[in-house]
């Protein structure tokens, strides 16, 4: 088993239109656990994950991803004018038509949507559709799963289905990041936090230490609900 | 009353002069507008995602194009296409073929332009989440053309409204030949001329009803379109 991270943030800066996002960010997420990225809004959590994908590149420092697939699940699914299938399909061109075929029904089968696999995609409910996003990833059997509020403004039903995958995914050894504002969902899902405030993580460590004992006041300040979403005016 | 009747009996015999303009007609224009998709698609989708140093010359002057003058098109053309010219070797001028090139070159920058404005649009929800497949561009920009393809059946009738109803390019590199290269517009304008003005309005009532019927068509397309995708 290899206990190094599998994924290292070090002096992480990045500038967006001119102002600062990111201001010497330094995390590390370990490899096959799920570990959320939490903070107030505007924290820089989002373009995070998009600097770990690589679809953003840093002013300076280093990001170093373990390698393996990727999956991103967007705060908001982004789907193409098809069908339901055919959007999950659409992550596995360079598979044979076949394997494609098989992975794509078990996909749908798992998230509950089976039934809409002909169906136009655009015509789900935002929670099958955010379903319907996160069966796309799990159908690619990606090695690192990046989550981008995957739950917000679904109704329970959706967010069980959400997080049974998510945990199911991390159990299988897929090392998941997570952004979410869901305190409960965090503890439930968690095992590792990061507490990001104006572009720096200012503590990580295991959930229930972040969450129950936390030792930073910034930490302590979000959690008790006092760190304004303006608070990344700070930095620039 | 009577040259009512004149038209009403030219529609109604299917006057051979008629069907043989209207058919031309059609066919150099939908020929030019599938060359203008073909080539302007595929442009305008490169523009609309990619980076490259002059790109916003490259829009603008795309933009511009939109409204390049037919008769220029045609002038440009002919010099191209006559004897001395650098293609005059095909033979082309006063040929279907040269009027095809000139509706193309017209229906070109018209649908890359529309193009490029749909795609950039459907880029900025659809992008990221692309890239991060890990599609390679040709992929990511098959996929962005595909989501908008309800919305590219508004650039194609664009294209085939300015090719139809042009009349500058295809008269200078058509040259108006009688039963050769005769399209509705150069033929309403000659017989106008001519005093024929019954053959005039019916080649007038048929190139309407052909604008009308498209349009009708595209939008059925489009209504469908949206009620199943959205």
């Amino acid at each position: 088993m290899n206990n190094s991270p599998f994924i290292h943030l070090s002096n992480a800066r990045l500038t967006l239109d001119g102002r600062l996002v990111l201001d010497r960010l330094a995390m590390e997420v370990d490899r096959g656990i799920v570990t959320a990225l939490i903070g107030p809004n505007g924290a820089g959590k989002s373009v995070t994950l998009r600097l770990i994908d690589g679809l953003l590149k840093p002013d300076s420092g280093t990001i170093t991803v373990g390698a393996g697939r990727r999956a991103f699940v967007f705060q908001r699914p982004a789907l193409v004018r098809a069908s339901t299938a055919a959007n999950v399909a659409l992550a596995l061109v360079n598979m044979s038509r076949r394997e494609r075929s098989m992975r794509t029904d078990a996909a749908l089968a798992r998230v509950g949507l089976a039934g809409r696999a002909r169906d136009a995609a655009t015509r789900l409910s935002g929670g099958e559709q955010q379903r319907l996003a996160l069966a796309r990833a799990w159908a690619t059997r990606p090695d690192l799963l990046l989550l981008d509020e995957p739950t917000a403004n679904l109704d329970p039903t959706s967010t069980e289905i959400v997080e049974g995958l998510i945990a199911e995914m991390a159990r299988a050894g897929t090392t998941v990041l997570v952004v979410s504002h869901n305190l409960g969902q965090v503890a439930r899902l968690a095992a590792k936090a990061i507490v990001l405030t104006s572009g720096r993580a200012v503590e990580q460590g295991p959930t229930r230490q972040i969450l129950f004992s936390p030792r930073t006041p910034e930490t302590k300040a979000y959690l008790a609900g006092e760190l304004p979403w303006t608070s990344f005016a700070a930095v620039s | 009353m009577q040259m009512f009747s004149e038209i009403l009996s030219r529609l109604w015999s299917l006057d051979r002069d008629v069907v043989s303009i209207a058919w031309l007609s059609l066919r150099v224009s939908v020929t030019a507008v599938c060359i203008g998709l073909i080539l302007g698609i595929p442009l305008g989708s490169f523009i609309a995602v990619c980076s490259f140093p002059g790109r916003g010359i490259a829009i603008a002057l795309l933009n511009a194009f939109m409204g390049l003058p037919p008769v220029i098109v045609g002038l440009a053309l002919y010099l191209i296409l006559s004897r001395s010219g650098p293609l005059g070797s095909l033979g082309l001028l006063f040929t279907p073929g040269a009027m095809i090139a000139a509706q193309a070159t017209l229906a070109t920058p018209l649908v890359a332009a529309l193009t490029r404005q749909v795609v950039a649009d459907t880029a900025v929800h659809l992008g990221e989440q692309l890239r991060s497949l890990g599609l390679s561009a040709p992929l990511q920009a098959a996929a962005m053309i595909y989501d908008v393809r309800f919305s590219l059946v508004t650039a194609a009738l664009a294209a085939f409204g300015r090719a139809i109803s042009e009349i500058g390019a295809v008269l200078v590199v058509g040259g108006n030949i009688d039963g050769f290269t005769r399209t509705m517009t150069t033929a309403i304008s000659l017989e106008t001329q001519k005093g024929d003005l019954s053959l005039a309005l019916a080649l007038g009532v048929v190139l309407m009803s052909l604008v009308v019927l498209v349009n009708m068509f595209a939008s059925l397309l489009r209504r469908h379109a949206a009620r199943a995708y959205g």
